[in-house]
C-alpha cells in the first residue's frame, strides 16, 4: 500500500527513481552555463582571460572532490552492511573533502578577484563565476545533505534499513563530481591548451 | 504495522489534525486538494489576466486613443502574456494531472505528496511575488520573453520577472519529477503503459518536457537577472556579451513550453472525444507516439522564433524544415480526433462541444503555425498582430478550449454534481464567438501591418485595421459577458446542479469506477487492469458485429466495492512544513531583485531550516514506507 | 500486506542488491585509476602533447564520466532505465547546446 520498492509498477524506489529524473534535467542546467563560458571564452573586455587559472591548485582540489566520491561511495557500502559507525565516519569525511573543495573555491575566486577578474568586468569573467559558482552551490547543498544525513543517522532518525537515504545523496554527491570532471577538462585544461 | 517506539509514533506538534478547516487546506498532501487549490488560484489569475487584456483592447479599440499612459500598456501587455502563461494555463494543467492521475492510472496518491503540495505553494507564492511588483514600482514591462538588454535595463523592471519566473520554474521542474515518477512506478496492476488513458501518456510527455525544458530557463534568467541587479555582463554588447544568447536560451525553453502547454489540453480532449462519441480513441499507439514526437522534435525547432534575428541562413533553412515536420505529428492527432467521432453515436455535451471547438480552432492556429515557418512569410509577420492571432489561436482556441472542456467533464467528479448543460452551452457558443470575433481580425490587421507590442493604434494604418480593431475589442465583452455564466454556472452547480451519480457521462476510464467524489484513499480495492478502457470494458461487452452490449448487473465488477470495511489504509500525512518551507523563497526573492543580502540571508537560512524541519518531521504511523526496518523490528 | 511477506520480499530485494555491489577493495581499486587518469590529465599542462592534447583530455574525461557513473552510481549494476535517464538528459544536453553554438559559429563565418 506504501511507496515501498517491491510494491511499486518497476520494482524500483520511487525516491530514487525521482533522483534519477532530476539529475538528468541538471545536465540541461550545467549545459547552458557551460556553452555561454565557451561562447565568451575570449570575450574578456581587456581584463583578465584564461590565463588568470592556477591549474595546479585547481588540480589538487579537483582531486580532493573526485577522492570524495570513494568516501562517499565506502559510507554507502557501511550502511548497506549496517556499520553505521563506520557510514557516519566516511559521511563525514565525505563532507570534510566537499568543504575543503569549497574553500579551494573560494580562494580561487578571491585570488581572481584581486587580480583583477570582477564578476562585472566581462562577459568572460560572468560566465566563469556563474558556472563555477553555481557548481559550487551545489556542493554546498551536498555538503548540507551529508551532515543531515550525519547528524540524523546520529540521533537514530536514519537506520540501518535505510540506506537508500544515503544512496540517493550519493548519486547526488557523484552527480556533482562528474559535473567536475567535465569542467575541469572543459573550463580549465583545454582552453589551457589551446593557447 | 509492527512494533514502534513512542517516538516514532508521536504526534507533530505542527501538524494540523481536523480534516476540514482552513488549516487542514494548508497542510493538505492530498493530490485531490491539491488540485483543486490550483484551480481556484488558476481563476483568480485567469481574471486579472483578463482584465489586463480588457486594457489593452479598450486601448486599441480605436486608433490615437490615450485611455492608458505607455508605461502601464506595456505593464499590461507584459502582465497578460506571463499571467497566461506560467499563471493560468501551465497551472490550469498541473490541476487536473494532480486531481486525475492517481486516479486514472489506480494509485493512492502521488509518488512525493509533500513534494507536491510544495509544488503549489511554490506556484502561489511565484504568483504573489510577481504581482507584488506592481506596489513596488511598477510590474515588468519588458514582454514574457524579456529580450535583452531592455530586460536588463532597470527601466523595464525585469528583476521581478526574473526572479518570480525562477520560482514558478521550480514548482513546475518539482511537479514535472513528481509525476514522471507517480505514473512510471505507481500504476495498478495490469496498469501497462499501452493501457493507460490518454491524458496520462500526455502527462508523461509534458513532465518529460518541463524536466530537460525549465532548467534551461532557468540558466537564462539566472543571468538576466544577475545583468539587471549585479551588473554581470552576459548579455551586455558594450563589453562584448550577446543578447543573441538569451534569445537561445529563452527559446531553447520557450519552444517546448509551448507543447507544455497544449499537450495537456490534447490528453483533455483525447479523453472526452471517445467518451461521447461511445467509441475507443481512433489510432491509440499513434496517438501516444504522435506526443512523444511532438515533445521530441518541439526541442529541435526553437530558433524559428529567430528567424528575423541574427542566424544564418544555414541555421534558417534548417529550423524551418524541421518546424514543418512538426506539423506532422499534429495532423496525425487531428485526423484521429476526427475518426474517433468519425461513425461515433455522438452526444454534443457541452464538454463534447468544447474538444470539437478545440480541435477545429486549434487547426486554424497550427495551419498559420506552418505559414510562420517559412522564412520569408516569417520576415514578413514578424512582431505584426498576425503572430498575435496565431499563437491566440494555438492557446486560446487550443489549449483554454481543450481544458475548460475538462472542467465540465470531470466537475461532476469533483463535486458530486452536474454543470448546468443550459448555461455550458450558452458559455461554448459565445466563447467561440468571442474568442473568433477578438482574434479571427488580428490576422487581417497583422497582415495590413498593425505592430505588436505598440501602445497606441496608428491613424496612418487607416481605417480598414481600425474595424479589424474595433471586432477585435468588441469580441472581449463577448467573452467576458461568456466568462461570467461560466463562473456562475460553475459557483452555483456546486450547490444547486444535478446529482451526477458516480458515473454521469457512461465513462471509459477508472476514475469513473470510484465513489464521486472520491474518498481521501481513492479506491477501496486497487482495481486489476485487464485492458485500455477498462471501465467500459467492465460495462459491456463487444457482440459479433463489435457492437457493445451491456454487461448484465453484477455480472462483473464495475464499481469500486465501497461498502464493508476495507480496514486500515495508510495515507500521507498532512504536513505543514511545505509552506512554512516555501514561504521563505519571499525573503530570497526580494533580496534577490533589491540585492539586499540581508533578505536574501534570512531567506536562504529560512529554506534550509525548512527543508530539515520537513525531513525530521515525524511520521503520524511510523516509519513504514521503511519496510527492512519492520522487518528489522519484529525479528 | 502481511510482514512475513514484507520480510521476503525484502529479503530477496537485498540479495539481488549486495550481490552485484562491488567490494569496498574494488572501490578503492576504482578510485586509484581515476586518480592516476586525473594525474595524466594535469600532466598535459607540464609537457606538451601536441595535437594529440585536447583529444587526449576529452578521452580521459569521458573514460573517468563512464567510470564514476558507471561504478559509483551503480548504473552497471542498477536497472537500465536509470542509465537512460542519464544519458538521455546528457545527450539532449550535448545535442542542444553544441546547436546553438554552431549556429553562433555559422553566422560569424558569413
Amino acid at each position: 500500500m506504501t511507496a515501498v520498492a517491491h510494491s511499486t509498477t518497476m520494482g524500483l524506489d520511487n525516491r530514487k527513481l525521482g533522483m534519477w529524473v532530476f539529475l538528468a534535467s541538471e545536465f540541461l542546467f550545467f549545459g547552458a552555463f557551460m556553452s555561454a563560458y565557451l561562447l565568451y571564452i575570449d570575450t574578456t573586455n581587456r581584463g583578465p582571460g584564461i590565463e588568470i587559472f592556477d591549474i595546479p591548485f585547481t588540480s589538487v582540489s579537483s582531486f580532493v572532490l573526485l577522492m570524495s566520491s570513494l568516501t562517499m561511495v565506502l559510507a554507502h557500502n557501511s550502511h548497506l552492511r549496517g556499520d553505521m559507525r563506520r557510514m557516519r565516519l566516511w559521511v563525514l569525511a565525505t563532507a570534510g573533502q566537499g568543504m575543503v573543495f569549497l574553500g579551494g573555491q573560494v580562494y580561487e575566486f578571491t585570488v581572481f578577484f584581486r587580480e583583477g577578474l570582477d564578476l562585472t568586468q566581462s562577459p568572460f569573467a560572468s560566465s566563469f563565476y556563474f558556472l563555477a559558482g553555481f557548481h559550487g552551490a551545489h556542493v554546498a547543498i551536498g555538503v548540507l545533505l551529508l551532515l543531515g544525513l550525519y547528524s540524523l543517522s546520529l540521533t537514530g532518525k536514519i537506520k540501518p534499513g535505510q540506506d537508500v537515504k544515503t544512496e540517493i545523496i550519493g548519486l547526488y554527491w557523484h552527480f556533482v563530481d562528474i559535473i567536475w570532471v567535465i569542467l575541469f577538462t572543459v573550463v580549465y585544461l583545454i582552453p589551457e591548451l589551446r593557447v | 504495522m509492527a512494533t514502534m517506539t513512542a517516538a516514532e509514533t508521536g504526534q507533530s506538534r505542527l501538524r494540523p489534525s481536523k480534516p476540514t478547516g482552513f488549516l487542514s487546506w494548508v497542510a493538505t498532501t492530498d493530490h485531490k486538494r491539491i488540485g483543486i487549490l490550483y484551480f481556484w488560484t488558476v481563476l483568480v489569475f485567469f481574471f486579472i489576466g483578463g482584465v489586463e487584456s480588457s486594457l489593452m483592447r479598450a486601448q486599441l479599440a480605436q486608433a490615437e486613443l490615450s485611455l492608458i499612459t505607455p508605461e502601464i500598456y506595456n505593464q499590461m501587455f507584459t502582465m497578460h502574456g506571463i499571467t497566461m502563461v506560467f499563471l493560468v494555463v501551465m497551472p490550469f494543467a498541473a490541476a487536473f494531472f494532480n486531481y486525475l492521475l492517481p486516479l486514472m492510472i489506480g494509485a493512492r496518491d502521488v509518488a512525493f505528496p509533500r513534494l507536491n503540495a510544495f509544488s503549489y505553494w511554490f506556484y502561489l507564492f511565484g504568483g504573489i511575488f510577481l504581482y507584488s511588483s506592481f506596489f513596488l514600482g511598477g510590474a515588468p514591462n519588458g514582454s514574457w520573453v524579456g529580450y535583452a538588454p531592455l530586460s536588463s535595463d532597470a527601466v523595464s523592471n525585469m528583476a521581478f520577472y526574473a526572479v518570480g519566473l525562477q520560482i514558478l520554474g521550480v514548482s513546475s521542474l518539482a511537479s514535472a519529477v513528481n509525476f514522471i515518477v507517480t505514473i512510471l512506478n505507481m500504476r495498478a496492476p495490469g496498469m501497462t503503459f499501452m493501457r493507460m488513458p490518454m491524458m496520462v501518456w500526455m502527462a508523461l510527455t509534458t513532465s518529460f518536457l518541463l524536466l530537460f525544458a525549465v532548467p534551461i530557463i532557468a540558466v537564462a534568467l539566472f543571468m538576466l537577472q544577475f545583468d539587471a541587479v549585479f551588473d554581470a555582463q552576459f548579455f551586455q554588447p558594450a563589453s562584448g556579451g550577446d543578447p543573441i544568447l538569451y534569445q537561445h536560451l529563452f527559446w531553447l525553453f520557450g519552444h517546448p513550453e509551448v507543447y507544455i502547454m497544449i499537450l495537456p489540453a490534447m490528453g483533455i480532449v483525447s479523453e472526452v472525444m471517445p467518451t461521447f462519441s461511445r467509441k475507443p480513441l481512433f489510432g491509440y499507439a499513434a496517438m501516444a507516439f504522435a506526443g512523444a514526437a511532438i515533445g521530441f522534435i518541439g526541442f529541435g525547432v526553437w530558433a524559428h522564433h529567430m528567424f528575423t534575428s541574427a542566424i544564418g541562413p544555414v541555421p534558417r533553412a534548417a529550423f524551418a524544415v524541421a518546424t514543418m515536420f512538426i506539423a506532422v505529428p499534429t495532423g496525425i492527432k487531428i485526423f484521429n480526433w476526427v475518426f474517433t467521432m468519425w461513425g461515433g453515436r455522438i452526444r454534443f455535451t457541452t464538454a463534447m462541444l468544447f474538444s470539437v471547438g478545440f480541435v477545429s480552432m486549434f487547426t486554424i492556429g497550427g495551419l498559420s503555425g506552418v505559414v510562420h515557418s517559412i522564412v520569408p512569410h516569417n520576415a514578413q509577420q514578424h512582431d505584426t498582430y498576425f503572430v498575435v492571432a496565431h499563437f491566440h489561436y494555438v492557446l486560446f482556441g487550443g489549449a483554454l478550449f481543450g481544458l475548460i472542456s475538462g472542467v465540465y467533464y470531470w466537475y461532476p467528479k469533483v463535486t458530486g454534481r452536474l454543470m448546468s448543460e443550459k448555461l455550458g452551452k450558452f458559455h461554448f457558443w459565445t466563447w467561440l464567438l468571442g474568442f473568433n470575433l477578438t482574434f479571427g481580425p488580428m490576422h487581417m490587421s497583422g497582415l495590413l501591418g498593425q505592430p505588436r507590442r505598440t501602445s497606441v493604434l496608428p491613424g496612418e494604418l487607416g481605417t480598414t485595421v481600425e474595424t479589424y480593431n474595433l471586432l477585435s475589442s468588441l469580441g472581449v465583452i463577448v467573452l467576458a459577458v461568456s466568462a461570467s455564466v461560466f463562473l456562475y454556472n460553475l459557483l452555483r452547480s456546486m450547490k444547486h446542479g444535478e446529482a451526477s451519480g458516480d458515473d454521469p457521462w457512461d465513462a471509459r476510464t477508472i476514475e469513473w469506477m470510484t465513489a464521486t467524489p472520491p474518498k481521501v484513499h481513492n479506491f477501496d480495492v486497487i482495481p486489476v487492469i485487464t485492458a485500455r478502457d477498462e471501465f467500459w470494458h467492465r460495462k459491456y461487452a463487444e457482440s459479433d458485429q463489435h457492437i457493445p452490449v451491456a454487461v448484465p448487473v453484477g455480472a462483473s465488477v464495475d464499481h469500486d466495492e465501497h461498502d464493508g470495511d476495507v480496514g486500515h489504509i495508510h495515507m500521507p500525512d498532512p504536513s505543514l512544513w511545505p509552506a512554512i518551507h516555501t514561504l521563505g523563497v519571499m525573503p530570497l526573492g526580494y533580496g534577490l531583485v533589491y540585492a539586499n543580502w540581508l533578505l536574501i540571508g534570512i531567506g536562504l537560512v529560512w529554506m534550509v531550516a525548512g527543508v530539515f524541519g520537513w525531513i525530521i518531521e515525524p511520521l503520524a504511523e511510523g516509519d513504514d514506507d521503511e519496510p527492512a526496518l519492520v522487518g528489522a523490528a519484529t525479528h | 500486506m502481511s510482514t512475513s511477506g514484507t520480510q521476503a520480499a525484502d529479503a530477496v530485494e537485498h540479495e539481488a542488491h549486495g550481490g552485484h555491489h562491488p567490494t569496498p577493495t574494488e572501490y578503492v581499486r576504482i578510485a586509484l585509476i581515476l586518480a592516476v587518469l586525473t594525474a595524466l590529465e594535469v600532466s598535459t599542462y607540464y609537457f606538451d602533447f601536441g595535437r594529440a592534447g585536447i583529444p587526449l583530455l576529452i578521452i580521459l574525461m569521458v573514460i573517468k564520466f563512464i567510470m564514476v557513473a558507471g561504478s559509483f552510481m551503480h548504473l552497471r549494476y542498477d536497472t537500465k532505465l536509470f542509465g537512460r535517464f542519464m544519458y538521455t538528459g546528457l545527450g539532449f544536453a550535448i545535442v542542444l547546446y553544441t546547436a546553438t553554438l554552431l549556429i553562433f559559429v555559422v553566422d560569424a563565418n558569413q
